[in-house]
């Protein structure tokens, strides 16, 4: 995809475009003129705004939605890695800090991201929900328990990975975005990878990078905590793929266990917004 | 009608002032115009078949032809399945000595999540599916723990990369989601193995960008890195390019 094809391309389709375009001199000029100022990966946005602006309405109010959707669960992480970095006393372990800090920048990066993609579409960025991580009073422990702390990081990043999962089909009729959600679903998942290990070498909880059946491995933190984010984990166990049983595909010893890690699974945002419900004051 | 080619004009100088300035390089792979260049080396192979007095557009016995549409992109995910399953099936063969419980518990776990993938796409393709490829692996020492993690790590982050670039050349919502559910397994994956590697290192600034989005590359850029360790030559021309 280059962008004198694209632009070809359009003309075939629209012998009109130069016309739509020419009283946008200067968004064309400052498209063009990106040549290390501005992040040279923001240029594929910055086409795809001068196009919204060329064609007014065509990017669908659904990509909108499903950005601000995303935009909300960004928030939520940012902020709660943020009032954990924050915390005396909960983070103890230099290594785990930096690997926290990490991961919220990631979260920040997220947020402006997103932001800046929902504007640059003719959209409005969503605020930032004020948070209650305790659940209301599910974890009234969160940011004074380090081994709750962790178990809630988990939680949100394996849902993260569930919730993006889950929206980009709704993506598909623009492929830069669908792209860079792609992009940030696959950092939710290290993210969750890496909490997951974190958990199971500081506390020995029993949980791998990946996620087995429908298990939280959250048990041990307390039984009314796993009940709680048990909504994260339902229909992880799934075997069956396109109507093919992965457990002893084509004569293989693949267990349920490894097939169930083998695929992850998306929620709807009607789930994901009940998972995070909770969180919302 | 004047008026649309001077504004042509006046929209194409600018962008080839881009082409020919010092970040052209950059601007290109970020505008994902890396298709382009491998389209060019592409070519040459067809140049050389046709030098070579041969049929370039005719597979010869070593080749595999990986189709178009999903099915192509499918058959491109099941040929980097094949390869990573065949590695974790080499490593967990006899394992690097002094290897860690939890070392060698994850790589038996991702060895299995590899096969599944590669079994599944076997199947869904049916009768559109790729051969078994051969595979080159004389550069790994599966004895050195070093060289074997640090195969796999290469071997996830490019998985995770392909991924992310071939979701939207994908026509079809329930492609897509089944790339979507195997991509964040993959990325669990590499997470896993630059954790063992180097603890922390689960997602540095090497594979995510300052925006916090993770790598991603295009079919010929990622056939390109995995013909090292593929010997079946693979053709990708009919690929779907958006």
């Amino acid at each position: 995809m280059n962008l004198h094809n694209i632009i070809n391309e359009i003309e075939k389709a629209d012998p009109e475009v130069y016309g739509r375009l020419d009283g946008r001199r200067a968004a064309v000029k400052k498209l063009t003129s990106f040549t290390g100022k501005v992040a040279l990966s923001a240029v594929p946005i910055a086409f795809g705004s001068l196009l919204k602006k060329a064609y007014g309405q065509s990017v669908s109010p659904q990509i909108i939605e499903v950005l601000n959707f995303a935009l909300t669960l960004e928030y939520l992480e940012a902020e709660f890695y943020s009032r954990g970095l924050e915390r005396g006393g909960l983070i103890t372990n230099d290594v785990d800090r930096a690997a926290l800090e990490t991961i919220r920048m990631h979260e920040q990066q997220h947020v402006t991201f997103l932001q800046t993609t929902i504007k640059s579409l003719g959209g409005m960025p969503v605020a930032m929900p004020t948070f209650d991580f305790t659940a209301k009073g599910t974890f009234p422990a969160v940011f004074t328990n380090y081994q709750i702390f962790l178990a809630v990081a988990q939680v949100f990043e394996d849902t993260g990975v569930r919730a993006y999962k889950g929206q980009a089909g709704n993506l598909m009729s623009n492929n830069e975005i669908l792209r860079a959600a792609l992009r940030i679903h696959s950092v939710e998942g290290r993210h969750a990878s890496h909490i997951r290990e974190m958990r199971n070498r500081n506390f020995g909880a029993p949980v791998q990078p990946w996620i087995t059946l429908n298990k939280s491995g959250i048990e041990g933190v307390s039984a009314a905590a796993a009940a709680a984010v048990q909504p994260s984990y339902n229909g992880e166990e799934l075997v069956v793929q396109a109507g093919i049983n992965i457990v002893g595909i084509n004569g293989f010893d693949i267990s349920a266990e490894d097939a169930s890690e083998a695929f992850d699974e998306p929620l709807t945002k009607m789930q994901v917004l009940a998972i995070v419900k909770p969180f919302i004051v | 009608m004047t008026k649309k080619k001077s504004s042509f004009e006046e929209t194409k100088i600018p962008l080839q002032e881009i082409e020919t300035n010092s970040s052209r390089r950059k601007f290109l792979t970020y505008a994902g115009l890396s298709t382009v260049l491998a389209a060019a080396s592409c070519r040459k192979s067809v140049l050389e078949d046709v030098l070579d007095g041969k049929n370039p557009f005719h597979d010869q016995k070593d080749t595999v032809n990986l189709g178009s549409g999903d099915v192509g992109i499918l058959n491109y995910a099941y040929a980097l399945e094949q390869l990573e399953a065949a590695f974790y099936i080499m490593v967990s063969k006899n394992f690097y000595a002094g290897i860690s419980s939890k070392e060698k518990i994850y790589l038996e776990d991702i060895r299995d999540h590899e096969i599944a993938h590669r079994e599944f796409f076997k199947k869904v393709l049916g009768s559109s599916a790729i051969r078994a490829l051969e595979v080159d692996f004389s550069t790994i020492n599966f004895k050195s723990r070093e060289s074997v993690l640090g195969t796999a790590k290469a071997f996830e982050d490019l998985g995770v990369s392909a991924y992310n670039g071939a979701g939207e050349l994908l026509k079809s919502a329930d492609n897509l989601l089944l790339a979507g559910k195997i991509v964040s397994v993959e990325a669990r994956h590499a997470a896993t193995l630059r954790d063992l590697i180097q603890y922390g290192s689960f997602a540095d600034n090497t594979v995510v960008d300052q925006m916090g989005l993770d790598v991603f590359r295009k079919p010929p850029e990622v056939l390109q890195i995995a013909s090292t360790y593929i010997k079946t030559k693979i053709n990708a021309n009919n690929l779907p390019t958006s």
